[in-house]
């Protein structure tokens, strides 16, 4: 059966919520009916068949063409199935989905994956702020499951992380890891400054060497014996993370933010 | 039946239900796995009085293990699953965390889970973290040598314990050498240990004994020094000397295959070698409900 597939007709002026377009939500729907679910767009509310047009039957892969910037809460609350999404995505990309996986053959812009459970999110391109993070207000990020970006990410990457793990290959902006309650961020580029500001536990596993804050404090050099399992689950994954090369278990150990808990840890690779 | 000159008893070794364990050691290299291994399933012949019997089940490659170094398959069973917890944790504590650069992994992912890693990351005094790799838990437990990681918890399935068979020869030595032979090949088979020192026991039990506090004691019927005086000997006058081989294992099939080619082992150096007769230890079906009759597993 053919994925069902949304393709964009023309960029409209004002942002899409697309939130209705998850695969267990159109489950057992007819193709009409689909087309005929109201989308929020800026104050209006209009037709699925208006923006897009609407091909394919299968409800658990849902194929989004034409996509661009302004398309936001693509897969939110996602639970089973996939979506794969041609072009950009705007804000709140598989914000918290429960299971299934998201696909972006693109960028995504702000609060990418926030607060998800479970499932997997990988975004080809780049990202917003607030990766993996908890909305405005709220205690707790990413909860489960996995993000990989293969660009570079904003601020903020997993603030209020609780659980899961984000694996970006290029650069983060400032703030990365803030807050962080637990889970892991591995950063194969660079990160900006106030590296993991204020996180109590969890791992902040880099390649580069970061500027760190006053509040953290150097613990050594050290081979930590849970790395070469944690790469070894990465092995399924289409991307550097994946390779054997990219692996190592020798890191210089700097535990932080002391000015919080303290038991917080982030992991520089060591060159042999 | 007799093979090789070999008599096989018409008779069955009579095994009980337990509750068993496998966890995964691993460390720097096999000789401190293996000094882990050990240690872990030391004082564990018996559930009589050792609370558990446990063994190591096999060497395992680094290709086999999950952090891919050298590792050690080690088995646990007891009477029950929380005496079988119980064990699993002192001994794990014990005899794992403390040995230098070992890591500690569930061997049986099915099964109920029971605390392997679980309560030992207490020992980090607060400075422990876990991480969730591939949706199991590690412990990473701060220790004078690095880090101690261990899997949060192991299962525990059904399992059979008590399977045996007897080997009655015309000398000691021809006995252990018997015998020697016979847990060389069954260690070969998965899924089974044999608890005793070395694979070998040479103090079988009878249920029972004429002191009243205690529930075991020398099974007579088989002990060659006393054909003359115990009412009932099962012993011929050219036996001189009788070990046994205790089988634990996951399933009846297990112990099913390991007795087959350990009793065939013992079989190879037949009677020109001094041995006699293969023989089995049971209590008249009264102990257990898992019966291993010899004839028929050498059919």
């Amino acid at each position: 059966m053919s994925a069902l597939t949304f393709t964009l007709k023309q960029r409209p002026d004002q942002r899409v919520d697309m939130s209705p377009l998850v695969c267990q939500a159109l489950e057992n729907l007819e193709p009409v009916e689909i087309a005929a679910i109201k989308l929020h767009c800026g104050k209006r509310k209009v037709r699925v068949d208006e923006l897009f047009i609407v091909s394919g039957f299968d409800t658990k892969q849902i194929l989004i063409k034409n996509s661009f910037a302004k398309l936001d809460y693509i897969g939110k609350d996602l639970d089973g199935g996939t979506i794969h999404v041609e072009g950009d995505v705007g804000a709140y990309c598989g914000m918290g989905m429960k299971s299934g996986a998201i696909k972006i053959h693109g960028n995504a812009g702000i609060y990418a994956g926030c607060e998800m459970k479970k499932g997997q999110l990988e975004i080809s391109g780049n990202v917003g702020d607030f990766l993996g993070g908890a909305l405005a207000g709220n205690k707790m990020g990413m909860k489960g499951g996995l993000i990989l970006v293969k660009g570079n990410a904003g601020d903020r990457v997993g603030d209020h992380l609780r659980r899961g793990t984000i694996l970006i290959e290029g650069s983060t902006g400032d703030y990365c890891g803030s807050r962080m309650i637990a889970g892991t961020i591995a950063v194969m580029g660079n990160t900006g400054k106030f590296l993991g500001h204020s996180m109590r536990r969890g791992t902040l596993l880099l390649w580069n060497s970061p500027k760190l804050s006053a509040s953290f404090n150097d613990c050594g050099s050290h081979t930590l014996a849970f790395l070469p399992m944690l790469f070894k689950s990465f092995a399924t994954l289409n991307s550097h993370f994946a390779e054997a090369a990219s692996a190592f278990n020798r890191v210089q150990r700097y535990a932080g933010d002391m000015s919080e808990t303290g038991r917080g840890e982030i992991l520089v690779k060591i060159e042999t | 039946m007799i093979i090789n000159g070999v008599t096989i008893d018409a008779t069955f070794a009579e095994a009980f239900p337990m509750k068993g364990t496998r966890a995964i050691i691993t460390a720097q290299n096999e000789k401190w796995a293996m000094i882990a291994a050990q240690a872990m399933t030391g004082f564990a012949t018996s559930v009589i009085a050792c609370g558990c019997e446990a063994g190591i089940e096999r060497v395992l490659t680094p290709d086999e293990t999950p952090d891919g170094r050298p590792g050690v398959a080690i088995m646990i069973f007891a009477m029950g699953g929380k005496g079988l917890a119980k064990q699993l944790e002192t001994r794990a504590g014990q005899c794992v965390l403390t040995s230098p650069t070992s890591a500690l992994f569930a061997g049986i992912d099915g099964g109920i889970r029971i605390p392997l890693g679980k309560n030992l990351r207490y020992f980090g005094d607060g400075f422990q973290t876990s991480k969730v790799i591939s949706g199991k838990r590690y412990w990473r437990i701060p220790v004078m040598d690095g880090e101690f990681l261990a899997e949060a918890t192991t299962g525990q399935v059904d399992a059979i314990g008590g399977g045996n068979f007897l080997v009655l020869a015309q000398s000691q030595p021809q006995a252990l050498a018997a015998c020697e032979a016979a847990i060389e090949e069954m260690k070969k088979i998965p899924n089974v240990i044999m608890p005793f020192p070395g694979g070998v026991v040479r103090s079988g039990s009878k249920v029972g004994s004429k002191y009243k506090n205690l529930g075991a004691s020398t099974n007579d019927a088989f002990c060659p020094t006393l054909k003359g005086s115990t009412k009932k000997t099962d012993l011929s006058p050219d036996v001189e000397s009788v070990m046994e081989i205790v089988i634990d294992g996951l399933t009846k099939e297990d112990i099913d295959k390991a007795m087959r080619v350990g009793i065939q082992a013992v079989c190879d150096l037949g009677a020109e070698n001094g041995i006699t007769r293969i023989s089995a230890g049971n209590y008249g079906g009264k102990l257990g409900p898992f019966h291993f009759h010899l004839q028929e597993i050498m059919a």
